[in-house]
């Protein structure tokens, strides 16, 4: 062997005692859901396809998937509508402001997941502030049901995840070159035109980035989905979470967390290459 | 130049939004500070009256206060294996070519990728079918392989940075090795150490899909208690909780921003 790749594997001895422990606490318990999905019973008897065709053969199993799918969808989408003004608030403002924004997206990115959920239980509960407000105005004769619904659960995971988005939004904002504005605005483009023809082309495949990061992250909220969404909404993760811890049923729970886990990863990366082949811009960070 | 009625009505869209949007971001803190000193038994907002009540409650709940202190201790563990393992494993890959760094690194990376939950149950399955009972040991594994990719990319990013010179300079004056490391290299990388460990060990802290399998009744954690106790009734306590929460994760976060510039190491992932 040369000298010069003796120095360059050498290099990677420090990297030795991670790949292992990933092979044995990451790859290998991985290999196993796949060979443990692909068993008849409970017992590990007779290999078999036969949890997939139970999942897709049953109506409810696959509405929990799409459900999900579209809850993710849905709070991306909500996200992005939220952090777009803020990113072009963001870039035409001063340090301070800047700084404000800053501390504003890091707050809740930092805080526990369960308190940020606990706070949506006190905002939308029956005593909540929505319900004393509005009853306290005079708007609602009675207290609303906010809490256990799929709008209320939209709602607090729109806040929960709006960090994700705003950052790759903001980033590519300000890479933008200032003088495309200018130049727009001096042709006699309006505002809104500026916008929609200059500003959300180029920093589409940040937008994109947020919209995979939150689509991924919403589909997959557990603590917020049962707390906030109820026991009545079942989505994906509380499925896996049933089947598997309160059933036992560990063939069909592993086939559940491998569709899901195709199905989110598989509509990142399909997106995601897409984006990068047809839509060009300015990079997000 | 007078401006349109189009461009003003543009403004006015983007500026509510944008109050709105600042509006959502700041609310839920502030709900659950303010929650936390009620008199009332009754998460009802505004507070009919003003108490340390549930922060005196908390302090006599055992069974909140335990799995709080089993929380800080996986987390710290978990922190310091994944930090030692995966520092070491940054700096290797950072500057090899190899086309087996570029596998390895995307292995390290793909935690975060994979929902969280079909790594736990996959966890839960092969202690299972290998006959290992669930321990605040097995916990420490599943949240150390969830807190790796961000000291992956945080350290990775720092030795990047790091002027490969300089290694060679203090090497050829005569520096052992170790020397060089200690004196050199890790107090060049120290502000992405100090940002993942600080990532890291929120991330643990925080974490329920993991937890949620791995978890058993001698290793419950604060998450997953709190989870179990919103489920059931709508305690306030759990408000005393948050408070306490907020203002360490707060405080955590001045500490990390003086030491390491957490918020733009974040920012910029």
């Amino acid at each position: 062997m040369p000298p010069a790749s003796t120095s360059a594997s050498r290099q990677l001895l420090p990297v030795i005692p991670l790949a292992a422990l990933f092979f044995a606490a990451f790859v290998l318990p991985l290999a196993a859901l796949v060979a443990i999905s692909l068993f008849r019973t409970p017992q590990f008897a007779e290999l078999s396809l036969v949890q997939y065709l139970r999942f897709f053969a049953d109506p409810f199993s696959v509405k929990v998937l799409t459900d999900t799918l579209w809850l993710g969808a849905e709070v991306a989408l909500a996200t992005l509508i939220l952090a777009y003004p803020l990113a072009l608030v963001y870039v035409a403002s001063g340090a301070f402001m800047r700084t404000s924004i800053t501390f504003l997206i890091m707050l809740p990115l930092l805080t526990s997941t369960v308190v940020r959920t606990f706070a949506w239980i006190v905002i939308l509960g029956r005593d909540g502030i929505v319900n004393s407000a509005m009853l306290s105005l005079g708007l609602w004769q009675a207290p609303a049901r906010l809490l256990y619904t799929w709008e209320g659960m939209v709602l607090a995971l729109t806040q929960i995840q709006l960090p994700l988005m705003a950052l790759p939004v903001i980033n590519s904002v300000l890479r933008l070159d200032g003088n495309l504005m200018r130049a727009a605005e001096g042709l006699g483009a309006s505002r809104t035109r500026i916008f929609f023809t200059v500003i959300l082309p180029l920093t589409l495949p940040g937008a994109i980035a947020g919209w995979l990061l939150v689509f991924a992250a919403a589909a997959t909220a557990f603590i917020t989905q049962t707390l906030v969404g109820g026991g009545r909404i079942i989505l994906m993760p509380s499925y896996i979470y049933q089947q598997a811890v309160g059933v036992q049923d560990w063939p069909f729970s592993a086939a559940l967390s491998l569709i899901f886990t195709l199905a989110v990863t598989g509509i990142v990366f399909a997106i995601g290459a897409l984006s990068r082949r047809y839509v060009r811009g300015v990079d997000a960070a | 130049m007078q401006r349109s009625f189009a461009d003003r009505f543009y403004s006015g869209v983007v500026g509510t939004i944008t109050g709105f949007g600042m509006l959502l971001l700041l609310a839920p803190t502030l709900v659950v500070l303010v929650i936390s000193f009620t008199g009332g038994i009754t998460l009802k907002f505004p507070p009919p009256s003003w108490s340390l009540r549930w922060y005196v409650e908390l302090v006599q709940s055992q069974e909140i206060i335990a799995p709080a202190l089993t929380s800080l201790k996986i987390a710290a563990a978990a922190t310091i294996l994944s930090a030692v393992l995966g520092g070491a494993a940054a700096l290797g890959l950072a500057r090899s070519k190899l086309r087996i760094a570029r596998t390895l690194d995307a292995l390290f990376m793909s935690p975060m990728v994979l929902p969280a939950m079909a790594f736990g149950l996959s966890l839960l399955l092969v202690f299972n079918l290998l006959g290992i009972r669930l321990s605040a040991a097995t916990l420490v594994l599943g949240h150390t392989i969830i807190c790796v990719p961000f000291v992956i990319r945080m350290v990775g990013a720092s030795v990047q940075q790091l002027n490969p010179v300089l290694i060679t300079c203090s090497l050829s004056l005569g520096a052992s090795r170790w020397y060089t490391f200690r004196r050199i290299t890790l107090p060049l990388i120290r502000r992405g150490i100090v940002a993942s460990c600080f990532v890291a060990f929120l991330t643990s802290f925080d974490n329920v899909p993991v937890s949620l399998f791995l978890a058993d009744a001698r290793t419950e954690v604060l998450p997953i208690k709190l989870w179990a106790i919103l489920e059931g009734s709508l305690d306030v306590r759990v408000a005393a909780v948050s408070g306490v929460i907020v203002l360490v994760t707060l405080a955590g976060l001045v500490c990390a921003e003086i030491f390491g510039g957490v918020s733009r190491q974040i920012g910029s992932r």
